[in-house]
């Protein structure tokens, strides 16, 4: 038996786990990551539009601040997140973006001067200033109050991936490619470490740590349509599901994006809605003004989404022979911004449709994007039930998102988690309980069960893993999506426990040894029902709507029964559903009390505690001469959360440091 | 509406790892669907044909440089590859110039750590932890544009497979490599001399090694300006070893 032994098991080789490995590394410690692929073909890299940091250089930023982008990220959530981590996050996020342009990240600069730009369909002239020439860009977002994302043409989590990947291997970090986890080792309470499969040889090894942490994205493969790389298929979720105590946080929250490219569901960034691209229906009426007069096509993008497809259902989508759709039209923005702003989207309407989006407009649908749930962790990334066990980036649930994440917030959430968990891992390794011993016993057990789980796929079942697997997607994609209902989910549900029962007996045709493609989708897509299942049963649960989350049936958000976390765990390995528990979140804590959003309906239902706490807080607020950094302490202290080296203010061109 | 056609797709096949495979050519018919990329083409055959055939996507966008082989004789990223852009009968390679996993999945990812690390390929900062509570340093528009220009490369390999010196020189760094090279040069905060940077390609190995048949500037998926930037860096390192 192979034993490969670190201080820190990272699973995961994209932004967040790099961003984490550097982290302890620079504490003396030795990381180990582990990536499907090479780290730098993650999904990290897919992210275009930019990351979200209140640096307020540009004209349009003027005022940002951590206190702005703290309200809009809990607006975006549609209370559904965890404010103190919400805190933690806006403080980190301008640190770490000016960490990766010391790392080398060629972010696009502040021009002084003026320039044309497109708001609301109109042509303005801003006036940038001298004082900020040089200084960071930021363009317009989805659901922000402020321009406040940074940005690198629309190649952003290419640039940061480049960068963090280069620091790793600047740091040593070695990275096994191509190994995948297939189960986490435990000792009773305490996780030291996983079972893991060589994709190119198909040997197991086991690999023993003192603290491992999952960062491996998120799960959008359960769809058929979605903008997920393919190697997207929650399979970090599943090994924390597979422990039987950690609990996966929220998982019916999951993100659809306005413009998925029309069928492929390839990404066309925000950021071509940022910049002023508008949408347009069959008849070229730009109609998002007609549902959202306040944001428009910039409204949060379950918002946005919803719209289109009510615009759809409402017949007024441009027919093609694989369905109606609408269209993302940037032509107005000008050759010479889409060269310079926009060049991935360019390539990708050359490649994949032929089109020029100077000239054309391009066929858009919304497809699902991004996993809001995930490993259900504390502020400092830690499981609350599994010591040793952490989990950072979109993996995992700490909760900066709810039920609705804000564009440009994740892959700065990638780095922030990066930076935050890599400080509470090594201090977790350096303090009482950082040690481990490990009987060789245990870890050869495990070995060997996963080992029997294979060749049981070996050992002639009759199921197909593929045909499984596109039922599956086929399932989420039609009754789990943007509109749900009750009778719906129940179909859903039970689909998918027949399909659970069905993947016990595939039967994979080749034992080649060696990389086995089929074999591989036969475990995974085992694992990927467990993950739907948890997806679609909390979806069923939920009887209201939130965020991302949309019940027809419960179309209102109700915050007196549902301002909770849905907490799901599968501790029979033989049972077909996962188990829920909930969470409340706590009203009377909150720094911004449950409201309207300011885009979406308002017709929520009000928790109980609110109008205490609002009147509280506007006490609060009314205090004359308090500096914003007192008044926020005062309403929701949060910076003691955060580790010592990231608790500091953040210096503004308008906000020298105190 | 014309029949869709059917597409003769011959690949590769050849499992390092099982003693009884030899490499072979196996042919397989496919039906065009329309807007069909060879990444929808090879997922389809993999489902319905031959679970067993291996290869390497991962964006399916043309983002992440998993997806090189070489198509009917030329290196390219295969999910950005319409199959009505070529001929009926369409012959799928592995890169050359790395190591086989099986079929179509090559080990570029340790080939370009290697390269990475001989080169140290990373920025190297005056102050790598800097005051983050701090602005950030400064920085010319028009100069990041351009830096960014380099920062592209995908490292999908195309270059180092149509590479012409690679062929007779194994340690020979690549245009993806004095790329990046030309990159750190050009980044204001990078603190290496033109000294260092010659120590690192000054050689035979390095930017000296290229014969200017430049398949590598042909073939860049993301059309990077390598022809220009290998002509500049060698001009540069003869200043920097004279």
């Amino acid at each position: 038996m192979k034993i490969v032994y670190t201080d820190v098991l990272v699973v995961g080789g994209g932004l967040a786990g790099l961003r984490v490995a550097v982290g302890v590394r620079r504490r003396g410690l030795d990381a180990l990551v582990l990536s499907l692929v090479p780290p730098k073909r993650s999904h990290s890299a897919a992210a275009q539009g930019g990351m979200q940091a209140s640096l307020a250089n540009t004209t349009k930023g003027e005022g940002d601040n951590e206190d702005v982008h703290f309200e809009d990220t809990v607006r975006g959530s549609d209370w559904g997140a965890d404010q103190p981590v919400v805190r933690m996050f806006v403080n980190t996020a301008p640190k770490a973006v000016r960490e990766l342009a010391a790392w080398g990240v060629p972010w696009s600069r502040v021009r002084k001067g003026d320039r044309e730009v497109i708001i609301n369909g109109q042509r303005v002239t801003l006036t940038e200033s001298e004082a900020a020439h040089g200084l960071l860009a930021q363009r317009d977002f989805g659901g922000t109050r402020k321009w406040r994302t940074c940005y690198v043409s629309d190649g952003t989590g290419h640039a940061m991936l480049y960068a963090v990947g280069d620091q790793a291997i600047a740091h040593g970090v070695p990275v096994h490619e191509r190994k995948e986890a297939l189960a986490l080792l435990r000792d009773a309470d305490r996780c030291c470490g996983a079972v893991v499969r060589d994709l190119a040889t198909g040997e197991l090894v086991a690999y023993v740590s003192r603290a491992t942490v999952i960062a491996t994205g998120g799960a959008g493969r359960l769809y058929r349509v979605t903008t997920n790389a393919v190697i997207c298929e929650g399979m970090g979720a599943a090994l924390a599901l597979e422990t039987g105590v950690v609990a996966l946080g929220n998982m019916e929250a999951v993100q659809f994006h306005p413009t998925g490219i029309f069928p492929a569901g390839i990404l066309v960034t925000e950021g071509c809605r940022g910049d002023g691209g508008l949408l347009r229906d069959a008849a070229g009426h730009r109609f998002m003004p007609d549902y959202e007069p306040e944001k428009k096509e910039l409204a949060s993008r379950d918002v946005v989404s919803r719209r289109m497809a009510e615009h759809i259902r409402k017949g007024h989508g441009a027919p093609s022979r694989f369905g109606p759709h609408l269209w993302l039209d940037i032509t107005q923005l000008g050759r010479a911004h889409i060269d310079r702003n926009l060049r991935e989207v360019k390539e990708i309407c050359r490649y994949f449709l032929g089109v020029d989006p100077a000239e054309a407009w391009i066929p858009v649908h919304p497809a699902q994007h991004y996993t809001m749930g995930g490993i259900r962790t504390r502020h400092s990334g830690e499981s609350p039930t599994l010591r040793g066990l952490f989990s950072a980036g979109e993996a995992a649930c700490w909760d900066l998102h709810g039920f609705n994440r804000l564009g440009g917030n994740s892959v700065a959430e990638t780095v922030v988690a990066g930076m935050i968990v890599g400080e509470f891992v090594a201090d977790f390794c350096q303090g009482p309980g950082g040690e481990i011993s490990i009987p060789t016993a245990l870890v050869r057990d495990a070995v060997a069960a996963q080992q029997a789980a294979l060749d049981a796929l070996l050992g002639g079942g009759t199921e197909s893993a593929d045909a499984i697997r596109v039922e599956m997607q086929q399932v989420m994609t039609d009754r789990v999506g943007i509109f749900r209902d009750g009778a719906s989910l129940t179909l859903a549900v039970e689909a998918l426990e027949a399909l659970l029962l069905r993947s016990r007996r595939i039967g994979v045709r080749s034992n080649a040894p060696g990389p086995n493609p089929e074999l591989v989708t036969a475990y995974r897509v085992q694992r990927m029902l467990k993950v739907a299942l948890c997806i679609a049963c909390g979806a069923l649960a939920r009887e209201e709507s939130r965020g991302a989350h949309f019940r027809e049936d419960f179309p209102r958000r109700d915050d007196a029964h549902w301002l909770q976390r849905t907490l799901a765990t599968w501790p029979d390995p033989a049972a077909t559903r996962p188990t829920l528990a909930y969470e409340p979140l706590q009203v009377e804590s909150m720094e911004l009390p449950p409201g309207w959003r300011g885009y979406g309906e308002r017709n929520h239902i009000e928790h109980p505690q609110t109008p205490a706490r609002a009147a509280s807080v506007e006490a609060a607020r009314a205090i004359p001469g308090l500096h914003r950094y007192d008044l926020q302490r005062e309403l929701m202290a949060y910076r003691h959360l955060l580790p010592p080296s990231l608790q500091g203010d953040n210096e503004r061109l308008g906000e020298p440091l105190r | 509406m014309s029949a869709p056609r059917q597409i003769r797709l011959n690949v590769f096949r050849h499992n390092p790892q099982d003693p009884a495979s030899t490499p072979h050519l196996q042919t397989y018919l496919v039906e065009e669907a329309p807007g069909m990329t060879l990444f929808l083409a090879l997922s389809e055959l993999r489902e319905r044909q031959d679970p067993s055939l291996a290869f390497d996507f991962v964006c399916r966008a043309g983002i992440c440089g998993s997806c090189g082989m070489v198509v009917n004789g030329r290196p390219r990223l295969a999910c950005r590859t319409l199959t009505q852009e070529l001929p009926a009968e369409i012959t799928l390679l592995p890169l050359p110039a790395f190591a086989l996993i099986a079929d179509l999945s090559v080990d570029s990812g340790s080939w370009m750590r290697a390269m990475t690390e001989r080169l140290q390929a990373w920025l190297h900062a005056a102050d790598p932890a800097p005051d983050l509570s701090r602005l950030e340093a400064r920085m010319d528009p028009d100069l990041a544009d351009q830096i960014y220009e380099l920062d592209r490369c995908i490292e999908c390999g195309c270059c180092v497979a149509a590479c012409g010196t690679v062929q007779m020189r194994h340690d020979f760094v690549g245009a993806v490599g004095l790329n990046k090279i030309a990159r750190f040069g050009l980044d204001p905060r990078d603190t290496r001399s033109d000294a260092e940077f010659y120590d690192l390609v000054g050689g035979d190995e390095g930017v000296f090694g290229c014969m200017t048949l430049l398949a590598c500037h042909d073939v860049c998926p993301k059309e990077l300006p390598l022809q220009t930037q290998i002509a500049f860096l060698r001009r540069r390192m003869l200043r920097a070893g004279a």
